[in-house]
């Protein structure tokens, strides 16, 4: 065999693992998306679920995975921030950052199921805050602070070094340069990690179904006091998500239209993280383009 | 050049020349300064003084320690080496750890080899750090910025779009944008290492007329590979080799009569 024909027959084979990849992808997007369209409804969307008979909505899971995701993304991002900048722009290379970038190599590779139980047993049980927003959010947090951190370090890490010498040769101090000038210039990268973690953080079942709980009591949305029980803001109330309300359906639910409500909350899902991957790359282009383009 | 100095068993191995400090203003110069890179010393001798309102070339082979060199004048090496000896500006030791590093590099700037312009506005660029350092006047600032691109040669070409994205100009023009940002800053002393090496030959023209306007006003050390840059532009004229300076002397005498052998054989093009 010459060295054509293989590589021929190679760029054959690699086309078609490629092709298959993509086929099985837009296989299981396509069967989600299509047994789940006929429930998309806004009543769907809107109403809260029925444990036992048919017709229930997914309004308070939808509610609780976007409050959960804000209160992780807002106790996860400065931490992630401020490790960021720490390990790419302060930080020298020793025993000590080197074990600190290990303990975030292991962290991120935890299955979150353990992060999951992990949370039962530090924030549930130990420290009493029962099945809660703040439970889940602060198990989040564990999920998704070592990717943050990793996806923050490599935005600073792409900027390059003559961005900081120029910012120093102006007797700029080196906190000023990287608040001023680095951190600017990493923000459309930053906010493509951070939107792509929000995606996998709003999709995170297992770390949530010990920690927030697998109840949704009813809420009442005319009252936004975080300190009353029926409050949708109350960060004490158990809150079951959408990804774990597709478990427990499928675990358990007995309402006779369980499989059409799983097919529903599905797409939903994938929808909301397909829509989370298209924002990233949108507004960081976006960003960029404003950054770099003539027209300010 | 055609003199063959370099064959005579008598040619001296160093030339460093010495201002008569009486005729002559010393901006800035250098005493028994060493480089260390870890181990490695990659500046041994680099005694040098640099006259006020003149422009100084550093010239030398690739590797010879011109920007290590360069760099320790405003102590951009610090974290990367250790700089040990003194280097002199106006009665103080700049290399000492007594001195406010920050304050001494707005007297001391610095343009380097790429153009590296912030990714922000025209405007913002010149007058950022500027803000940092407390000039908020709208009016000072708008000042600021048109006579530190005037003097960059490049005010005309962009005094309709300064609140663009200096990221969308040429790298001509990023690099005066550069050039335009340090003076901004009102130094005593610009150094710039290879302001010209990443530009087409108009754009380094330019550069080069750029800077001979500017030495009205700025001590100018600029490092070089380009020999007939150097001829062109300085007024002094350091020889680079192996770490050390073997020979500084007038522009015109390094380029028409070195007294050192290896001098010689590199303005001739021999090695390099
Ligand atoms: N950041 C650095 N770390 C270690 N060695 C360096 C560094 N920068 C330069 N050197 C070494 O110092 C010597 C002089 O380099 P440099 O000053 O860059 O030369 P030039 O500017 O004349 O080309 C070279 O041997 C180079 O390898
Ligand atoms: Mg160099």
């Amino acid at each position: 065999m010459n060295a054509k024909t293989a590589d021929k027959i190679a760029t054959a084979v690699f086309y078609a693992i490629a092709g298959s990849v993509i086929l099985i992808l837009a296989f299981l997007l396509g069967y989600i998306l299509i047994s789940g369209f006929p429930k998309l409804t806004w009543q769907f969307l809107t109403t809260p679920a029925k444990a036992f008979t048919a017709g229930g909505g997914i309004g308070i899971q939808l509610f609780n995975s976007f409050y959960l995701l804000l209160l992780a993304m807002l106790i996860s991002f400065p931490i992630a921030l401020g490790a960021g900048i720490y390990l790419n722009e302060y930080a020298k290379q020793n025993w000590l950052t080197t074990i600190i970038r290990t303990a975030i190599e292991i962290l991120s590779s935890l299955p979150s199921v353990v992060v999951g139980l992990f949370g039962f047993l530090l924030f549930v049980v130990h420290m009493k805050m029962g099945f809660s927003i703040l439970s889940g959010a602060l198990a989040l947090t564990f999920f998704n602070l070592p990717l943050l951190t990793r996806s923050i370090e490599g935005s600073l890490a792409a900027i390059p070094n003559l961005q900081r010498e120029a910012g120093l040769a102006l007797g700029l101090s080196r906190w000023e340069t990287v608040t001023h000038v680095i951190l600017p210039a990493a923000v459309p990268s930053i906010l493509t990690g951070v939107i792509l973690s929000a995606g996998r953080v709003f999709g995170e079942a297992a770390a949530l179904i010990y920690t927030s709980g697998q109840s949704a009591p009813a809420l009442n949305f005319g009252d936004w006091n975080p300190f009353n029980i029926s409050s949708p803001l109350n960060p004490m109330r158990p809150a079951e998500t959408l990804a774990v309300h597709i478990w427990k359906i499928n675990s358990e639910g007995i309402m006779p239209d369980a499989s059409a409500v799983s097919a529903g909350s599905s797409a939903v899902l994938v929808l909301a993280v397909l829509l989370f991957n298209f924002l990233a790359r949108w507004l960081g282009r976006r960003l960029y383009h404003r950054l770099t383009s003539a027209t300010n | 050049m055609s003199e063959k100095i370099n064959a005579s068993a008598d040619a001296p191995l160093r030339n460093i020349y010495h201002f008569d400090e009486a005729t002559h203003e010393i901006a800035l110069s250098t005493h028994n300064l060493h480089v260390f890179y870890g181990d490695n010393e990659a500046l041994t001798e680099g005694d040098l003084q640099f006259e006020r309102y003149k422009i100084t070339a550093l010239i030398g082979a690739s590797g010879s320690g011109k920007s290590t060199f360069l760099r320790s004048l405003n102590r951009m090496n610090d974290g990367i080496a250790r700089v040990e000896g003194e280097i002199r500006y106006r009665d103080l030791d700049i290399n000492s750890n007594q001195i406010d590093v920050y304050e001494m590099r707005r007297h001391i700037g610095m343009v380097f080899q790429r153009p590296n312009p912030f990714a922000k506005s025209i405007y913002d660029n010149i007058t950022f750090a500027l803000k940092q350092r407390g000039v908020r006047n709208k009016q000072r600032l708008d000042e600021i910025v048109e006579t530190s691109l005037r003097q960059a040669a490049m005010w005309d070409q962009v005094k309709d779009e300064l609140h663009q994205s200096a990221l969308a100009l040429s790298g001509g023009q990023q690099q005066r944008l550069c050039i335009a940002r340090a003076i901004a800053m009102e130094p005593d002393i610009l150094l710039l290492d290879e302001p010209a090496s990443a530009l087409d030959p108009v754009a380094t023209s330019q550069i080069e007329d750029t800077l001979l306007q500017l030495k009205e006003k700025y001590t100018i050390i600029i490092v070089t590979h380009n020999m007939q840059q150097a001829a062109r532009i300085s007024d002094y004229t350091a020889f680079f080799h192996l770490g050390k300076v073997l020979e500084y002397d007038e522009a015109r005498k390094i380029f028409t009569r070195p007294k050192v052998a290896i001098t010689n054989d590199y303005i001739s093009g021999n090695f390099g």
